[in-house]
This record gives C-alpha cells, structure tokens and sequence, in this order.
C-alpha cells in the first residue's frame, strides 16, 4: 500500500470491444440456460424466448453502453462475469417456478432490471469514487440505522427465523445488503486516514502490535455495534461477512499479519461461546457434522435442506443431469440459498466448478483493480468489496457443500432476493468505476493523440 | 425426445458455459501483457517530437518556467519546454534542491494537453499543495504554491 511512486511505463487499452465480445458469450449463457430449461421441462424451446432474450439484451446492451461512455478504461471482464451471473440465476429459478409453480423468476428479472438500472445511475452519478471518502462517517450511520431497521417494530418482520427485512408497502426488503456497501466506504475512509497510526504508534504484546485505543476506537466500536445488531437479529451469515470483511480491511492497512492471528484467534473464541450459549448454533454445527442423523422427521428434520441438496449434488455426479431433468425442487427453498445445490443437481460438477471460477474472476479483479489502483481509499474499497464477494461465496457455497456449518447468506447474483440482487449490482458498479480510474493512463503520458488527450482530460481532479 | 437429443443438449450447455469461462481468462490473459510498453515509448517519441511546434501553439498567459519561491535555493527555475520536470536532491533532477527533508527524486511536473500537473514520487515527507498532502497527479495554474519539504516552488509566465 504503498503511494504510487512507480512511474507507470504501460497504458492499459480501454478493451470495450473485448467486453463486448464477452457480453455476447454471457447472452449465450443466460439465454442458453433458459432454452435448455424449456427443452428439459417441457420439450420444446420455451414460447416467450424471444422477448426474455430480448430483455436480457436491452439491459445488457444498455450497461455497457453506459460504460463506454462513462468509465471507458474500467475492467472489460467484471461486466460480462456478472451478466453471465444473473443469466445463468434467472434460468435456474426459471426452472424451479416450472417445478414448483411460482413465479420467482418474473420478480427476479423486474429486480435485475431495478439493478442494472441502479448499475447506470451509480456510474452516471458517482464520476469519481474519491467523492465517496467525504461520506466516511455519514456512511457508517446510515448503515448502523439500516441494519437497526429491522428491530423497528411495524416495519420489521421475522422470515424464517431471522429479523433481518423490513417491509414499505408491497416491498419487503433486507437492509443488511446495503449496509455492507456503505460499511466497506466506512472502513477504508476511517483506515486510509489512520493507517500509519494503527501501524506504527502502540505498544507490542505477544508479537502484535496493539494499536492505542484512540485510534482504533471508533471504528472498532462501530464495528462491534454492527455485529452486535446481526448477532441480535440471529443473522449469521452477515455477522460473519462483516467480521471478515474488517478483518480484511484492516489487515491490508496496515500490513500487519498479527491482525489476522488475533482475529483468527477472536473468532474462535466467539465462534465457541456462541456454540455454547446460542441453540440455533448447536443446530447448524450438529447438522453440519452429522447430517443424516437429522434427515428424518422423528429428528425434526433439521438437516432436510442440507441433506437433499446432497442428495441432488450427488446424482448430478460429474455432468449434471440436464437442466430441467433433474429434482432440484426437492430441496426446500432450492431458489435463494441452496440455488448451488440446484446447479450441482443440474449441471454437476463441470458447471459448479464454472460458476466458482467465474466469481473468482470478480474477485481476482476487484484486487487487480485495488492493485493498480492510484489512491489509498480506492485500493481500499477495491479490497474491501473484492473481500464482500469472496467471503459471501465462500460462506454460502461452503455451507451448501458441508465444507463449514451453514450459515444464511444470498449466492451473490444467483439466488432470487431482489435487495442482494440490487446492492451487487451496485457493489459491481463500483469497482469499474474505481478500475475505470485506476487503468486510465496517469495525465503526463498521454499526449500523442487527440482522442487521448481529450479523456485525459475528463479526469476529475478532486 | 429422446435421450440422446438432452444429452447432447447438456454437453452443448456446459460446453457454452466453459467457452466464456475460458474466454473471460483468455481477455485477463491479454488484458495483462497487452498492457503495453511500447505504448508508453511511443508516447515520448511523440512528445520528443511533437514538442517544437508546441510552444508557438501556448496561449498567452501560459506558465513558461517553474520558480522556486521560498527555500534554501530561492530564485532557482527551469523552463517549462523542457517538461517533465524532476524536482528532488538527485543529481538528475531538472529543479535540483539542497533541503534534507526533500527526496532524491521527489516529484515532478508534466504536462497534459494545455494543463500542467504535479505528481509526487513517493517522497518521504511527502508533496503539498496549500496543506493538502496530494496523492494523485494534480492540477497547477499559475502561482499555485507547490511545498516540498521546506521549499516552495510555484509556475510562473
């Protein structure tokens, strides 16, 4: 994390048309999965082909004409990655609505539609993500109430078993997706300031250097406030994302490796203390090691979700079995956080293993873009955003395959949630638009072309 | 239909889903060594080039030389025609400074268009205009005060 001293030698190309090309490639995908679907359900290519495909496409084509005109150095892989994403998400809902008779995936195209459409607005509004550092404090407040809301009687409601939504009218809403948008801003704003005192200034005990509790203070307290609301509101799932996601943010401030020992260290200890004070805990550690003594149920099927997305994964085998000729409806709630047990079900092994290295190419990415990036604070969102995708996977795909307990949290842009959906979309919006600043050639090199110089140009200098 | 046909349509599926998996790595894989060096040579050929026709084209009012304004070495400047700028105690630098809190090559100064900008080098103690600390290539007008260390440098006509 050191300044930019390095004078960069290399422009990056603007690679729209590369990002066009893959565009096509994640239409193929999206709509591919969509036309399999309808052969595997009902033989024949699904009537309404044309206008999905269509509307997929419009969206598509729209997002990347925005990013053309207005972040045209950003990432030309990120966009595609996640188009291809969502495709292969809607068709899979797509088919388990056929199964199951319900129309998941219609509200799921209208909520990409509010993404992409946020997508736009985020990369029109925000020229530069610099702008976003003034927000520092605002930003953790507005999270703190966010993730507050749904304590809020009246607006609050309790879905299967965890108080993390809020409902306004027609629309319910879980706040926790946005929260964790504005709680990376909130972050890298509070340590990109106060990196060298965390680092430097201290005493050591036992190998780590421990910051002075001025400086640590606020965003510690910040931070445990907000675990404390998800611990609360018995959402899991989200109090290990941000536990991590800190963790991440400040272990790459302050280049200091003992962090990750106390952290490691800290959640052991709060993992154990919940095991044994929590019930719910119990359950998912219980279910987790031995699952198929909770399968029946004269045990009360604990394990029947975990259980018979193995079962699915399984008879998949390396292949899959065809989408639309698998059971995937058999697991409950197959659409939000079991979708991976669909795939598994479905396109087996091959296709799983696709989907983790497509959201290891975002991942990848965010750090190449924090990597290259030219100011602290956008290396730190980068890294902070980048961690938000790689832990969320991590927790719900290792959850869904036994790897670690399970823990409630939406596969990022696969499983049907319109506030996931949205805030990922947003999250994606973010990082071209921090990649879109970090690849553009630095102002003094560029002044062979005219075409050059006028982006150069265009360059905010804040 | 038979199964043989959903087979073949399964393996087209996954075969779908590799190619842009593949692709997407294939674009990175460009996108990493296209990045391209000559790129940046060519651009100071260009600049080499291109810069004798320039300065007829600089408005009026443009800055013409950087001055050192406050400092051990008050009164010292070097010609904006000569761009990039090297400020620092190196002896390769354009504006050489004997101020120990001024690194061996601390910043510089280029040009982009009709607008000059600063940018630190990754100096110890760091390149401030008014007192902000700058992180980023930044714009200079004239007269804007540049700190580096204990000295103060600023563009002039």
């Amino acid at each position: 994390m050191s300044q930019s001293g390095v004078i960069m030698e290399f422009v990056h190309r603007r690679r729209r048309g590369a990002e066009l090309f893959l565009l096509v490639l994640a239409l193929a995908v999206g709509v591919g999965a969509y036309a399999a679907v309808g052969l595997g359900v009902d033989e024949e290519v699904p009537a309404d082909i044309i206008g999905y495909g269509g509307w997929l496409a419009a969206l598509v084509v729209v997002a990347h004409v925005v990013v053309r005109f207005v972040a045209p150095y950003a990432d030309p892989v990120l966009l595609p990655v996640v188009a291809a994403l969502n495709g292969l998400g809607l068709a899979v809902i797509r088919r388990l609505d056929l199964a199951e008779d319900t129309t998941f995936a219609r509200q799921q195209l209208t909520w990409m539609t509010v993404g992409v459409a946020l997508f736009v607005l985020t990369l029109l509004l925000l020229r530069d993500h610099r702008v976003l550092q003034r927000f520092t404090y605002t930003s953790g407040l507005a999270a703190l109430i966010l993730l507050l809301l749904p304590l809020v009687p009246g607006i609050g409601t309790d879905i299967n078993g965890a108080q993390i939504w809020i409902h306004a009218g027609p629309f319910s809403f879980q706040p926790g997706e946005i929260a964790k948008l504005l709680l990376v801003v909130t972050f890298a704003g509070y340590l990109v300031l106060h990196r060298d005192a965390l680092a430097l200034a201290g005493r050591r005990v036992l190998f780590v250097d421990l910051p002075r509790g001025r400086d640590l203070g606020p965003i510690l307290l910040m931070w445990l406030v907000s675990l404390g609301v998800l611990v609360f509101e018995t959402d899991l799932g989200s109090s290990l994302l941000f536990f991590g996601l800190f963790l991440i943010m400040l272990y790459v401030s302050t280049e200091r490796a003992g962090w990750l020992i106390v952290g490691t260290v800290l959640f052991l200890a709060g993992a154990m203390a919940a095991y044994r004070v929590e019930s719910h805990v119990q359950v998912r550690v219980d279910t987790w090691l031995h699952p198929f003594d909770y399968y029946s149920d004269a045990s009360g099927g604990k394990s029947f979700q975990l259980v018979e997305s193995m079962f699915g994964m399984g008879w998949g085998g390396l292949l899959g079995r065809g989408l639309g000729l698998g059971m995937p409806d058999r697991i409950p709630r197959a659409e939000s956080d079991f979708i991976m047990g669909a795939i598994g079900e479905e396109l087996g092994l091959t296709g799983m293993i696709a989907v983790i290295l497509l959201y290891g190419l975002i991942v990848e990415r965010a750090f190449r873009a924090s990597l290259i990036c030219r100011d602290g604070f956008g290396k730190l969102v980068a890294v902070g955003l980048g961690g938000v995708v790689a832990l969320q996977v991590f927790v719900v795909i290792g959850g869904v395959t036994r790897l670690i307990p399970l823990t409630g949290l939406t596969t990022p842009f696969l499983s049907y949630g319109g506030s996931s959906l949205v805030a990922n979309w947003v999250l994606v919006a973010l990082l071209l638009r921090i990649s879109d600043h970090a690849r553009r050639p630095a102002p003094m090199l560029v002044t062979d072309d005219e075409a050059d110089m006028e982006t150069t140009q265009v360059v905010k200098m804040a | 239909m038979s199964e043989l046909t959903l087979f073949l349509i399964k393996l087209a599926y996954l075969a779908i889903l590799w190619i842009f998996v593949l692709s997407a790595l294939s674009v990175i894989r460009s996108d990493m060594f296209g990045a391209r060096i000559p790129e940046g040579a060519r651009a100071a050929a260009a600049k080499r080039d291109a810069r004798p026709p320039k300065p007829p084209r600089a408005r009026r009012g443009a800055p013409t030389h950087v001055l050192v304004v406050d400092g051990e070495n008050q009164g010292e400047r070097a010609e904006l025609a000569e761009a990039p700028i090297l400020i620092g105690r190196g002896p390769d630098a354009a504006i050489r400074l004997d101020d120990d809190y001024v690194s061996t090559r601390h910043a510089r100064i280029a040009a982009s268009g009709d607008q000059w900008f600063v940018e630190d080098l990754g100096s110890t103690n760091g390149t401030y205009i008014g007192n902000v600390r700058i992180t980023q290539p930044t714009t200079l007008t004239l007269g804007t005060q540049v700190r580096v260390g204990k000295t103060v440098i600023e563009l002039r006509k």
